[in-house]
């Protein structure tokens, strides 16, 4: 069995789903038990991937559709972001997606505007992997970032 | 997930309510909007925005294109009422201290 469950979204690439995927980003995060506010940090910063996502779709003259995958763990989300409609295997994805290097994310960053920093402040861990279109990865733990990631739950 | 802005200017002074929610489907809104004044000369302007209830950088973008058109004319503005979480937003971003924004339940002038 999966460690994680695994929720996904597939929305026409218009501003108008920004809002849908950030609420339905919001409940999720709701049930994990995220505080207040960082579930407003996560809705922040899932507007910003998708917004990203939906206006690179525009600029290519697509009418494209961005997928948003999320895996909920007892302690973390992970949040995927693709601007191309495909949906994707989220753990492949995962495993080939790189990390985020200042210069070579420079022209993304500046075509979000302060997005992209405000996805990197935000969230404890972000990857952008650019092939078949740009996918943005991102981490956010319960209770800020953890030290030890294998730590054993007392509890099951 | 709507927006609402409401602008009203007597001799050069633009008042503005604005209500709802700022991401890039709103945002175009509040820009259009806006730049219908930001080429006035000395335009003092003093915008609420107290019941804004979820902002991010597609506002911010917003705020600060209408704040460089403004203070390239001599104008000022003025941003009020901002909860926590969007003080934070503008701090974060380095613009809180760029701006002159004042937060909900703050006394000053």
């Amino acid at each position: 069995m999966r460690p994680f469950d695994y929720v996904e979204m597939r929305v026409p690439a218009k501003s108008q789903y920004v809002g849908v995927a950030r609420l339905t980003i919001s409940g999720l995060a709701s049930r994990i038990g995220f505080s207040f506010d960082d579930i407003e940090d996560l809705k922040i910063a899932s507007s910003e991937a998708v917004t990203n996502a939906v206006q690179h779709a525009y600029t290519e003259g697509e009418e494209g559709e961005v997928v948003i995958g999320c895996a909920l763990y007892n302690d973390k989300i992970e949040i995927m972001v693709a601007d191309h409609g495909q949906s994707f295997d989220f753990e492949e994805t995962k495993a080939k997606v790189g990390p985020y290097h200042d210069q070579e994310e420079g022209a993304f960053l500046r075509e979000g505007g302060l997005g992209l920093y405000l996805i990197e402040t935000l969230m404890d861990e972000v990857k952008v992997h650019h092939q078949e279109g740009v996918t943005v990865f991102m981490t956010k733990y319960v209770g800020g970032e953890q030290v030890e990631e294998d730590v054993e739950t007392i509890s099951s | 997930m709507n927006i609402q802005v409401n602008l009203e200017e007597i001799d050069n002074n633009l008042t503005g309510f604005i209500r709802g929610e700022i991401d890039a489907h709103t945002a175009p809104v509040l820009r259009e909007k806006l730049e219908a004044f930001q080429n006035q000369d000395g335009l003092k302007a003093v915008l609420d925005l107290s019941d804004v209830d979820y902002m991010d950088s597609t506002g911010l973008g917003v705020f600060v294109a209408f704040y460089k058109s403004v203070n390239a004319k001599g104008g000022h503005v003025k941003l009020k009422g901002l909860s926590s979480r969007l003080k934070r937003l503008f701090d974060i971003t380095g613009l809180g201290e760029i701006m002159d924004i004042e937060s909900a339940g703050k006394g000053g002038n």
